[in-house]
């Protein structure tokens, strides 16, 4: 029975021993040389994983430890999103971090634990399981903010980071004592059965608008947002690539798991509260971003913006809407990993630079890479006919088809206001000032592969999504039943 | 008798005055990490309230969980705050503003 339940959960066991097994390798020998190593095999280790566990496993869900860990399509789809995400960060990170000099072994390590907790977070089939996979990712999450110790800006990020990231904990936990003890049980398959429409008890609902303000705080849905902008600004640039990736589509992973597995049976109680929140964000996100100056500043405002657009298809409430939402997450987390890999690239004598201002007349130096940015401009604007488009059109039919048309309409107006300060940066490189401290050209391979791989798959996926939509069809059809 | 309510009562007692703990304090970020503690405690509190009142032990073994993850958690957010000291020379709340937000 028990090596049964082992099997199903080897990939995190593995992970974690190997992670641990790397962090006492590196100290007992090299420090912080073995760390290009440790990287390089860290994002082969997580590549091989996701090759694992996408195709493993078969239609049926693989149930471990009396129901606390599930093992279905949706959390393999969650699980192969998110290994892909943060092995290509990790690949993109090492040469930035090498020139300057940021690269401890600790931070493969960390990242490798943290992908640990975000692949126990999305199959999570009870209350602990979620508060120690969510845990796990957090603790690794807030030390890796702060990786450069000698800033200002990476400490606070830091301790911003984690004063509010442990507050959140906090709130998701009274709220899970609430549901445990009116529902009398911490899994998910007892919760369903006490929390039914006709019959939920205010314990319950105060219980669960609890567990989803701590969960909109780590997807930084509006009003629970403010840590993002300054702790994309602070932390180094890798490390707000990583976060704007792998953790997003744990945290959206979690909140459907929780949403539908445990309180799939009252979902007019959740729908209008999610769907605010996917208002909120949208707006705030897209209305703010257009001051910015600073571009990772901007990315995060527009990341609030995507999990918004993301939160609409989980707040339709139908299997349609779990697929949309998830084909978004695959769709944003691409167009992500290219957007950063052009922001680790920007640099002017070798320093790191973020003002949108020094983009001025890049186009003109950089053909390519201006291209391809551009591509991926559009996409995350929204504009037809690249992929970003098609994730948005997806939400806004499974919007339209949860009968909630105000909310689709919402989230049009809200793409256009967002497509200015896409624009903006666009218009810069291709028509800004001409400046005589330019950034510098050329830069590393790596980069410029993902960028152009990135941008690629924008113009390439209109064809069929490169299969995504039908592997989250099916994702969703487990979850959602 | 004290019942289950009186217990749900101090926790929730607990929790809000944690929450006002971390809205409200001016000064200090040590009185920001007491706080989530605080927070925290009231979790358990209401934990094993509901455990022995359901007679369940689920909610015990939930508590010796959160009791080890805060010890980690104030493990790490004491080590972000030593590294924010060094470079800023302050722990005072209004001095964590480089970035505003």
């Amino acid at each position: 029975m028990i090596s049964a339940d082992l099997n199903i959960i080897l990939p995190e066991i593995l992970l974690a021993v190997i992670a641990m097994l790397a962090l006492v390798g590196a100290v007992y020998t090299g420090k912080d040389k073995a760390a290009p190593l440790l990287v390089w095999g860290a994002s082969g280790l997580m590549l091989l994983m996701a090759i694992w566990v996408g195709t493993t496993g078969g239609p049926e869900p693989r149930i471990a430890f009396h129901g606390m860990f599930v093992d279905d399509a949706f959390s393999r789809f969650a699980k192969v999103a998110i290994l892909l995400s943060a092995a290509a960060v990790l690949l993109m990170s090492e040469g930035y971090m090498k020139r300057h000099n940021i690269l401890r072994f600790e931070y493969p390590v960390l990242v490798l634990l943290g992908v640990v907790g975000m692949m126990v977070m999305v199959s999570a089939g009870d209350l602990i399981t979620l508060y120690m996979g969510l845990e796990l990712q957090s603790l690794a999450l807030y030390v890796v903010a702060a990786l450069r110790r000698d800033s200002e800006k990476s400490t606070e990020a830091g301790l911003k980071y984690f004063v509010l990231g442990a507050l959140s904990s906090g709130l998701l936990l009274y709220g899970a004592s609430l549901v445990y003890g009116y529902s009398g049980t911490t899994l998910f398959s007892g919760i369903i059965a006490a929390a039914t429409e006709d019959r939920l008890s205010v314990g319950l609902l105060i219980g669960l608008v609890l567990m989803m303000s701590g969960l909109a705080f780590k997807v930084s849905a509006v009003p629970f947002h403010m840590w993002t902008p300054d702790v994309y600004e602070g932390s180094p640039t890798p490390v707000t690539a990583f976060f704007a990736t792998a953790p997003k589509v744990a945290a959206m992973g979690l909140f459907a798991r929780l949403l539908f597995d445990a309180f799939g049976g009252a979902i007019a109680d959740w729908s209008q509260v999610v769907a605010v929140l996917s208002l909120l964000s949208m707006f705030l996100g897209s209305i703010a971003a257009i001051g910015q100056k600073d571009i990772k500043r901007l990315m995060a405002y527009s990341s609030i913006t995507h999990m918004g657009y993301a939160l609409m298809g989980l707040a339709a409430g139908t299997e349609f809407g779990v697929q949309a939402m998830l084909v978004y997450m695959a769709i944003y987390v691409t167009m992500n990993v290219g957007t950063f890999a052009f922001i680790l690239s920007m640099t002017r004598d070798g320093q790191p630079v973020s003002d949108i201002d020094s983009l001025g007349l890049y186009a003109k130096k950089e053909p390519t890479r201006a291209l391809a940015m551009l591509v991926l401009l559009f996409s995350l604007a929204g504009v037809p006919p690249l992929v970003g488009f098609f994730g948005k059109l997806y939400v806004l039919q499974a919007a339209y088809g949860g009968g909630l048309v105000w909310l689709a309409v919402a989230g049009v107006i809200a793409s256009v206001i967002s497509a200015y300060y896409y624009l903006r940066i666009v218009y810069f490189m291709y028509f800004g000032e001409d400046r005589t401290d330019k950034l510098d050209a050329g830069g590393s391979p790596v980069l410029w592969g993902f960028l152009v791989a990135s941008a690629a798959i924008m113009v390439v996926g209109v064809v069929n999504l490169f299969g995504v939509e039908g592997a989250a069809a099916s994702a969703a059809a487990t979850l959602v039943n | 008798m004290i019942g289950l309510e009186h217990y749900l009562t101090v926790a929730a007692v607990l929790f809000v005055i944690g929450i006002f703990g971390i809205f409200l304090n001016r000064k200090n970020v040590i009185i920001l990490l007491m706080s989530l503690e605080l927070i925290l405690l009231s979790v358990n509190i209401n934990m094993v309230a509901f455990s022995s009142y359901l007679g369940d032990l689920a909610g015990q073994v939930f508590t010796l969980f959160i009791l080890t993850v805060a010890a980690a958690e104030a493990a790490i957010g004491l080590a972000i705050l030593v590294c924010f000291f060094r470079n800023r020379g302050s722990i005072a709340v209004e001095d964590v503003n480089v970035m505003k937000g």
